[in-house]
């Protein structure tokens, strides 16, 4: 499409800021951290909107990657290779938007180390996208697992109190399944002869092996994703990370294990995926209905948005797993609508974090007396929490339940439990929150948002109505691809069943 | 002249919404006021064009969203059904931002208000308009989260909060029945429009679904879950918690969309899918049996209520049911008759009650009211049109319609004919009781709270014009639209809009019921007036002495066959138990414990262990390498010998 190799620019040119980052700026007064902000912040934008060349060049029509690259790496074994279809392409420009976001919501609330917490951010966002973009397997796991080091690095130092706890639980938990996983990986390079992901997703690996690989590869995208039961360190994390860290934890990194299982779990292993299929309906459902009541008896702001988070994930998961384009279309649509939805909802938090210091419900209340527009913004978030037809959060939910429904009513009807649990605990959050008299002392002298929170909350506001009215365009540009999965996994399904029919 | 009516209100919110503070108070209410006027408007032209003209009409607008086999529009249908919707919502809701211009005067957020109003309008008019079943469920919550927001409008209050969030949770608990019902529709026909839903509907007869391990009669099951939908929506008997608590909400709202709109949304729900609902008796069964028994159920609580809007919530909950009734019986278009009517002199009692309130500065206790027709006249005769119509005073516009579902029910064949019938005869003497009681309390006898009466007086013009138009609905519109909606005009009248199956004769034979069949509810009405005269104006102190000997009936009622008190006792209580629990003993305790907490744990003790071995004295570590030393010598000579 393009003569120069745009993906690789839009992946690398933030780490270029980053290096600016450390080059150029010394000492650490007040220009050096203004520099620093306003070099991220650029970096960010500047990457967002080469990011949009990729959608003008985009053709939602193919299946096949788009933008490819190659150069030769390490011999052999494995190859430089970018490229992206209409399931990565969501993810990565959901990742070039919310950066900037995050780059403003710190631009006051990070006075310590300012320079070092912003190369941190600019090299995550390398990672990320580069996480989205890679082609092959190797290169995959390094940006995939390296995402955790800045990540990690992060919420250790710019964290809250209980900061070293947080990350050992996220590091530990973490490190268990991409061991696993890397096992995987080189039993698919000795079995399969390449990393090359275009070539594996056309490899055919026997039945037996798939179910090895599937599950290697599910212990690492299940702690990502994350799903019950390995999901206690992210209620942990998010409530320690800075609000910048908690949005791209909420909003990015737990896409990354859904976009995992769409990558490689379900159209490598078809056979194994139709085989777990019931296994993966089991934790989802759980998952679902487990953490939306925990999320109701939450205290503390950011540990409920987490549980509610690990409840949407669970909905992901489930249509995933139906393996029929309307439930992976759905699951697609709900990380990225997840993403405006719990991202912005994380920077709401950050906004009456930053003035009061403190994250228990119990400490708020009457917010809407003093801060209309935030209670205003807030509404809208917390009722796309809620699934609200009109807003993002309906979309998903309603394709994922509605698959769901097709393949078991028994987990349609559970899962379905929890558009009540969601509506119970988020509704009862905003009540504590922002309604009722505005009593408390501290809270008479609360300024509403400023200009600059506005800045990042509203193109996020924008998105939720805009994908809620009309999510077309991302169900469009992931649809082509999507039914590759869907065809893959059909064939798989036939096989089953036609050696069930063999079988007495 | 579609997009005309359905996005006037959206534009009247956006504007007060987003810029009402910039433009005042003032401007808000006449933009949005103006703009709901035009809307009525154009809706009554709709209205002649659709139901006498015989014009339907769908405008597609763009697709909502489509992935694989689904593929759902936006889309503005207007058939006969619709038409009778959009003149009543918009009509309604017209009149009621008129008569809150008054009302709220003096509240300082008004432009909010406004906006709420109209937004709930607009979420409304996407219900009735939608020619999709997801697009029905879109207006289905929009108009769940204006009424969220507007029962919570005095935020400072917490039983504003509270009750707001009850009834949205409540709602959605209906909402859970009614998304899986258009799962397991979308699962039986493959699309969710209604044209292909109806046109496959025939074919449903003989098949069967599997849900929740059985197999089952598709369409029973379908309409099954959808109508926990309706349930939720229209407050019916186990779902209808929320009703009473959603007064905390300003009048004008009680009015608009706890009386005439959105509670009867689920009665639009059922008429609408009614090429469904006739596929399945076993499911018309259900909804008679539980719109009958709301219909008695809440009668009876009305009857013992003191707060004056509490009585009519009692009241609206009771009629719901009996729209129900006649849905159950297949007499379609009686319930949306009843529906229309309803909607008229129930927006009137309110409203008027709202004027009553607005004399009396805020108190809705009737124990302090009294002897208040000689201060506020006007409210007091409309207030009295609204009570005949709802009594069904003959002539009126109750007594055409609840009228015809008593008889409906009456000649139905169904096994619950005689229940239902043998309930809407009592309910329609405890509405007579309780809407007379509610009369003399509050304008006649002597004064109770003489400060309060003094300073009464009548309401402004806005409200006054108000409550005139939906008096002219409340006397006439029965008599004018009887022959459509029950007598021969109806398939004429309603055309496709609404299926009756081939068997479904139920509009003739109301017509042949006997006499005194026919005549039962005017006596009953005549009857609950006697008695409410009897205790409230003859002899005030039998009330009293009444309660005083059936304590317990008088408390099980008042305390609304405890309802609150079960519910809160089986779900809300346990809910947070249980998830309390799962918080503390499963992720705390059991993930954490046995998962990275547990596992470095052990590692810390391992370590521990091996930090001890190394205690730096020279003969324990000799000792051990001559552990290893015969360990390995043992090993080798074992393992080589093979």
């Amino acid at each position: 499409m393009y003569d120069w190799p745009i993906l690789s620019v839009v992946t690398f040119l933030p780490l270029v800021g980053a290096l600016l980052i450390v080059l150029m700026i010394r000492g650490d007064d007040e220009v050096a951290k203004r520099n620093a902000r306003w070099v991220a912040l650029w970096a960010t934008l500047v990457t967002f909107v080469i990011s949009l060349l990729l959608l003008a060049g985009f053709d939602s029509t193919s299946h096949e990657f788009q933008f490819v690259e190659h150069k030769a790496w390490l011999g052999e074994i494995a190859a430089y290779r970018m490229g992206v279809d209409g399931i990565s392409l969501p993810f990565l420009l959901l990742t070039t938007l919310l950066m900037p976001m995050c780059i403003l919501a710190s631009w006051e609330s990070i006075q310590v180390r300012v320079k070092e917490y912003m190369i941190c951010f600019l090299v995550l966002e390398t990672l990320m996208i580069g996480t989205f973009a890679s082609l092959d397997l190797l290169q995959f796991y390094i940006f995939f697992e390296g995402g955790l080091i800045p990540m990690f690095i992060i919420i250790g130092v710019w964290g809250g109190k209980r900061r070293i706890y947080a990350t050992f639980k996220f590091f530990l938990y973490t490190l268990a399944g991409s061991v696993l996983m890397m096992l995987a990986i080189m039993a698919m390079y000795w079995q399969a002869g390449s990393t090359d992901i275009a070539a594996l997703l056309k490899f055919n690996f026997p039945p037996g092996m798939q179910t090895w690989l599937w599950l290697a590869f599910f212990a690492s995208f299940a702690v990502k994703m994350p799903m019950w039961p390995v999901h206690t360190w992210l209620p942990d994390a998010h409530v320690e990370a800075p609000t910048a860290g908690s949005v791209i934890l909420a909003g990015i990194m737990l896409k990354m294990g859904g976009y995992g299982l769409l990558r490689f779990s379900v159209p490598m292993f078809p056979d194994a995926s139709a085989y777990f299929a019931p296994f993966v309906f089991t934790l989802s459902v759980i998952a679902i209905v487990y953490t939306s009541l925990v999320a109701l008896v939450q205290e503390d702001i950011k540990k409920l948005i987490a549980y509610s988070s690990v409840a949407h994930m669970g909905y992901v998961t489930m249509g995933i797993f139906t393996l029929t384009q309307e439930g992976i279309q759905g699951a697609v649509f709900q990380m990225v609508s997840h993403g405006f939805v719990s991202g912005a909802l994380f920077l709401c938090v950050g906004v009456i974090y930053d003035r009061m210091h403190t994250r228990d419900i119990a400490a708020y209340g009457g917010l809407v007396h003093r801060m209309p527009v935030y209670a205003t913004l807030l509404m809208v978030f917390t009722m796309a929490n809620v699934g609200l037809p009109g807003t993002s959060g309906f979309i998903g939910e309603f394709l994922t339940l509605l698959a769901a429904f097709g393949r078991n009513s028994w987990v349609a009807f559970f899962a379905t439990t929890g558009v009540i649990l969601s509506a119970a605990y988020a509704l009862w959050l905003y009540r504590r929150v922002v309604f009722g008299p505005l009593e408390k002392e501290s809270l008479k002298t609360i300024l509403d948002v400023s200009p600059r929170e506005m800045a990042s909350l509203v193109p996020l506001l924008f998105f939720t109505i805009l994908f809620g009215v009309w999510p077309q365009p991302i169900l469009d540009a992931c649809n082509a691809a999507v039914n590759a999965i869907v065809a893959r996994a059909d064939v798989a399904a036939g096989a089953i069943k036609a050696a069930s029919l063999v079988l007495p | 002249m579609y997009y005309a009516i359905v996005f006037l209100p959206l534009v009247g919110f956006l504007i007060a919404g987003l810029f009402g503070r910039m433009i005042g108070p003032r401007a808000s209410e006449l933009v949005t006021t103006g703009l709901l006027f035009v809307a009525a408007f154009f809706a009554w032209i709709v209205f002649f064009q659709t139901a006498f003209g015989g014009h339907d009409g769908t405008v597609e607008l763009f697709t909502w969203f489509a992935s694989g086999g689904l593929d759902v529009k936006w889309a503005i249908r207007v058939d006969t059904l619709t038409a009778v919707m959009l003149i009543l919502v918009t009509t309604v809701s017209s009149l009621v931002h008129l008569y809150s211009m008054g009302y709220m005067h003096e509240d300082p957020s008004r432009p909010r208000f406004f906006a709420y109003l109209s937004l709930f309008t607009f979420a409304m008019l996407t219900l009735v308009t939608s020619d999709n079943l997801v697009q029905l469920f879109f207006g289905w919550e929009g108009v769940g989260l204006a009424s969220y927001l507007l029962i919570g409008f005095w935020y400072d209050k917490p039983s504003a909060c509270a009750a707001a969030m009850k009834a949205f949770i409540v709602n959605r608990v209906g909402d859970f029945g009614f998304a899986l019902g258009i799962f397991a529709v979308y699962m039986m026909t493959g699309s969710v429009s209604f044209e292909q839903v109806f046109a496959s509907a025939p074919a449903l007869m003989d098949k069967n679904i599997l849900f929740l391990g059985h197999e089952w009669h598709a369409p029973t099951i379908i309409c099954l879950l959808l109508f926990i939908g309706a349930m939720g929506k229209s407050a019916q008997l186990g779902l209808h918690t929320w009703l009473p608590d959603a007064m905390e909400g300003p009048t004008p709202v009680s009015a608009l969309i706890h009386a005439a709109t959105m509670v009867t949304a689920g009665v639009f729900m059922v008429a609408r899918l009614s090429p469904l609902f006739e596929l399945s008796p076993t499911a018309l069964n259900v909804v008679m049996f539980v719109g009958a028994s709301t219909a008695f159920f809440a009668a009876t609580i009305g009857c013992v209520q003191n707060d004056i809007k509490r009585v009519i919530a009692y009241s609206t909950c009771s009629q719901l049911g009996y729209m129900f009734v006649a849905l159950g019986t297949g007499a379609y278009s009686v319930g949306v008759f009843h529906l229309l009517t309803h909607g008229f002199f129930k927006a009137l009692l309110f409203l008027a009650a709202g004027s009553v309130i607005h004399a009396m500065h805020h108190e809705q206790d009737m124990r302090h009211m009294g002897g208040l027709w000689r201060k506020i006249p006007f409210t007091y005769a409309t207030m009295m049109i609204g009570g005949l119509a709802l009594t069904g005073f003959p002539f009126t516009a109750g007594y055409f319609s609840k009228d015809a579902i008593i008889e409906t029910a009456f000649v139905s064949h169904s096994p619950f004919s005689t229940y239902a019938w043998t309930l809407t005869v009592a309910a329609a003497a405890l509405t007579s009781f309780y809407t007379w009681r509610q009369m003399f309390m509050t304008f006649h006898g002597h004064p109770h709270d003489h400060h309060h009466y003094e300073h009464a007086h009548e309401s402004p013009l806005t409200m006054l014009i108000a409550l005139g138009v939906l008096s002219v609905g409340a006397i006439f519109a029965g008599m004018i639209l009887y022959p459509y909606f029950v007598g021969h005009d109806v398939d004429h009248f309603f055309r496709e809009a609404i299926f009756m199956g081939p068997e479904n004769k139920i509009l003739e034979e109301i017509h042949h019921i006997p006499g005194w069949a026919k005549w039962a509810p005017t006596v009953m009405m005549a009857m609950g007036f006697a008695i409410a005269y009897w205790m409230y104006v003859v002899n005030p102190a039998i009330p009293k002495g009444l309660a005083k000997r059936n304590d317990g009936l008088y408390r099980f009622l008042l305390n609304k066959w405890y309802f609150d008190e079960l519910y809160d006792f089986l779900f809300v209580r346990p809910t947070k138990w249980v998830g309390t629990f799962l918080w503390k003993q499963g992720d705390v305790r059991v993930i954490d414990g046995y998962g990275p907490n547990g596992v470095s744990a052990r590692v810390v003790d391992v370590t521990n262990r091996v930090v001890r071995l190394q205690s730096g004295y020279l003969y324990h570590y000799a000792f051990v390498m001559l552990v290893g030393v015969a360990a390995l010598i043992t090993w080798f000579m074992f393992g080589g010998a093979h």
